[in-house]
């Protein structure tokens, strides 16, 4: 199969859009049938072998778009050198090194970018070099050095040495173009590694880096990784969404809806050629999250709330509250603000105040309890220190009753459980799980559990 | 039943721009996109999916597709509860209860001057293979695709809406293009049927019938194609109106509506507003027939304030 081809392939799958070893088949027979030109042609034919949903197209835009163009810095590297008007690159008489001046000096491609010659031969050397290993940015360097070897830069560099020990004017002038040209290639060389590494390295880096973040404790994130954590929260909520998404109703193979099945067959006599099964219709998850916003807490809040609500094509019904000593609904800031915004405003209305967790079931109690029936799952997030105040555990009990399941998830490591004011160990009883939540991947985990009870 | 398949390529999908002016001729405005999955479907043996919003011509360009290269054009409505009853074949049980009725005598001769049970099994043995004959076989859209002899498009119309279970049933027909009878035999498609799966991504599709298709996306048209479009499918009309038309809809699209109007509702604004008489557009015109372009209420209303500053800058952008 075609090396391009390959790359090109191999680069999609570092960007993250899977082409699994059919579609590659089918871009090669795609190429055969159609060749490689016109440019936007094969853009939308392999688009369409290639990527299959609307996320793998854009990436494979991008990609193709990197991957069969010229690097930018080298169109801008050849530009800007200039070149004082002569005929051509001075002769040395070797023949090696007269191969280089010529390439160095090839600008016959549009716009004095360089021409044919010169990117195949800097293709060449790259395969030799086996620049698409490249990894981390720092390595660019030394990549770079690896390719000007293989095409040969050692025999310029020997002469250049040579001149340059040499006094004469004639001499002199040689060394300096010889110079120039290894800056030149050089350059070149440069540019084409960094986009190799935009093609391979860095993805495979991002991905790393995520992985990593993910895996972190979330009270503990620096603002930087913020960003990374969210939108790797985005994805993997919607995985989870289109996972728990299909099967809304459920065939109970073995049991006869005798009814249904009379009626389908009346035309044909009552005998019965067309069985049909009784079914369970499945509900729609609905969820309600109470969220305790004191301090201790509010990282971990952020996120369970950015990760339901981007859940919330998956879940049927989605309502939030916070407290701290009073319970508030905050289902409709955090459905028409932005999230910040809204996380913003939760914070400084509910926020201050010692925490109390027996206020929190009274209110809720008294406001919301027709909110929680026998098809909720409610999701309690805290440490459950409620300052020694009256825990009310009587509400508790009601509410665990009234509701489907509730889940408790506690930032602190078990080894705290009950120590000090903490005075979870008393409502553990109640909740159908108590777990120990600290990075995305917990979250994730808790909340598949929660959708799968609906299937 | 297995024969070799017949490999000629119509002359419609010879080339990509064959496809192009194939379509044209039929009224239908085809992107470059569109013409190389079409073309490609055919050469690679390949279904495609096509997804996009509601009304930018996804099911219109199978039906045009199959009148352009005059193919017999096969239809399955996608919905859930969807078997392969209804849709690869299905025996007429009420024929076979009829004729074992009306023959029940004919066969009581027949078997009469067997002595033993065993013989009256033999004969009866050949029997079976009358009753689940061809004759008694209802075939469906996907087995009537394999069997068409001139070649056919196949529509899967809103894959959706269907089962995981109608998709594994898919994967293993559009797989090899045959379909197994277990009591007739396999028919494979003598002219494999050119595919067509359309979706509106009210579900996730199943990863494998996902990898087996090419995958199209159409969007909402830019103004130039969507003049093209007009054009083709409302003749009478004139251009200064359609240029103010097209300018109109196209500024619609980017207001905050929960559904914007597709190609359908622009060619039905169009042909509307050519039977009105209209010479250009004008606000109270606009609001008279709005109800063409936006099917919700709650879109109408929220549009109703900027309907005046619309349809001014709809006129400026169109030059008059």
């Amino acid at each position: 199969m075609d090396s391009v081809l390959a790359g090109f392939v191999r680069a999609l799958r570092a960007a993250g859009a899977e082409a699994s070893t059919a579609e590659t088949l089918d871009a090669a027979r795609t190429l055969a049938l159609m060749g490689y030109a016109p440019r936007a042609d094969l853009k939308a034919a392999l688009g369409l072998v290639l990527a299959k949903s609307e996320e793998e197209k854009c990436l494979h835009d991008q990609v193709f778009d990197l991957y069969f163009s010229l690097p930018p810095e080298a169109q801008a590297a050849a530009t800007e050198a200039a070149a004082p008007s002569r005929a051509g690159p001075p002769r040395t008489g070797d023949e090696r090194i007269d191969a280089l001046l010529d390439l160095a000096d090839d600008r016959r491609g549009p716009a004095g970018a360089p021409g044919d010659a010169l990117r195949q031969a800097l293709a060449r050397a790259a395969r030799a070099a086996g620049v698409d290993e490249i990894r981390f940015a720092t390595q660019a360097g030394y990549f770079a050095g690896r390719m000007l070897v293989a095409m040969g830069i050692a025999a310029l560099e020997q002469r250049l040495a040579e001149r340059l020990g040499d006094e004469r004017p004639d001499a002199q002038a040689e060394a300096q173009a010889l110079g120039a040209a290894r800056e030149r290639l050089r350059r070149q060389a440069r540019a084409l590694v960094q986009q190799r590494f935009e093609l391979f390295g860095k993805p495979a880096t991002e991905a790393f880096m995520t992985e990593v973040t993910v895996q972190r404790a979330l009270g503990r994130l620096a603002p930087a990784e913020m960003e990374r954590m969210k939108a790797a929260i985005a994805r993997m909520a919607k995985k989870l969404a289109a996972h728990h998404s299909r099967r809304q109703r459920r065939l109970l193979r073995g049991r006869l809806d005798l009814r249904r099945t009379l009626r389908a067959n009346a035309g044909h006599d009552g005998v019965p050629f067309t069985l049909a099964f009784k079914q369970r219709r499945r509900d729609k998850p609905r969820i309600v999250a109470v969220c305790d916003v004191s301090g201790s807490v509010a990282a971990q809040v952020r996120f369970l709330l950015l990760f339901l609500y981007a859940l919330h094509d998956a879940v049927g019904e989605l309502r939030s509250f916070a407290f701290s000593n009073r319970l508030k609904d905050v289902t409709v800031p955090l459905e028409t603000l932005p999230f910040d915004d809204a996380m913003a405003l939760i914070l400084k209305e509910v926020g201050h105040g010692s925490t109390d967790y027996g206020q929190a079931w009274a209110d809720l109690h008294d406001r919301h309890w027709d909110g929680i029936d026998r098809r909720t799952t409610v999701i309690v997030l805290g440490d459950g220190r409620s300052n020694g105040t009256d825990p009310r555990l009587d509400l508790f009990a009601e509410l665990a009753a009234r509701a489907k399941r509730v889940l408790w998830l506690c930032p602190e490591p078990p080894g705290r459980w009950g120590s000090g004011d903490s005075a979870i160990l008393s409502y553990r009883p109640f909740c159908t799980s108590l777990t120990h939540c600290a990075t995305a991947s917990d979250l994730e985990r808790t909340l598949d559990e929660a959708l799968e009870a609906y299937h | 039943m297995n024969e070799a398949p017949d490999t000629a390529t119509p002359s419609g999908l010879a080339s990509i721009e064959a496809v192009i002016a194939m379509l044209a001729e039929v009224g239908y405005i085809a992107t470059r996109p569109i013409a190389t999955a079409l073309y490609l479907a055919h050469h690679l043996r390949k279904p495609v999916l096509i997804e996009g919003p509601a009304g930018v011509g996804k099911t219109e360009l199978a039906v045009s597709c199959a009148r352009a290269l005059q193919f017999a054009l096969l239809r399955l409505q996608c919905y859930e509860g969807l078997d392969d009853n209804k849709a690869l074949y299905e025996w007429k049980y009420g024929k076979q209860l009829l004729y074992t009725q009306i023959l029940k005598e004919k066969i009581g001769l027949l078997v009469d001057d067997a002595d033993t049970l065993h013989g009256a099994f033999a004969r009866l043995a050949g029997f079976q293979d009358l009753f689940f004959s061809r004759e008694f076989l209802e075939p469906r859209p996907l087995l009537q695709a394999m069997e068409q002899r001139g070649g056919s498009v196949l529509l899967i119309d809103e894959v959706d809406k269907s089962e995981e279970a109608f998709e594994a049933l898919l994967l293993e027909v559009l797989a090899d293009y045959q379909v197994t009878i277990p009591e007739i035999g396999t028919i494979c498609a003598r002219v494999p049927p050119l595919v067509i799966l359309t979706s509106n991504n009210t579900r996730e599709l199943g990863d494998a019938l996902k990898r087996r298709c090419l995958h199209l996306h159409i969007d909402f048209p830019d103004a130039a194609l969507e003049q093209r479009v007009l054009r083709a499918r409302v003749p009478g009309i004139g251009a200064a109106l359609l240029a103010q038309l097209v300018a109109f809809v196209q500024s619609l699209r980017v207001q905050n509506i929960r559904k914007p109007p597709s190609v359908a509702e622009s060619v039905d604004w169009a042909r509307t507003l050519v039977l009105l008489h209209a010479p250009v557009l004008d606000e109270t015109l606009v609001r008279e027939t709005l109800g063409v372009l936006l099917k919700r209420e709650t879109d109408v209303r929220e549009i109703d304030g900027q309907l005046g500053a619309l349809t001014r800058s709809a006129l400026a952008a169109a030059g008059t």
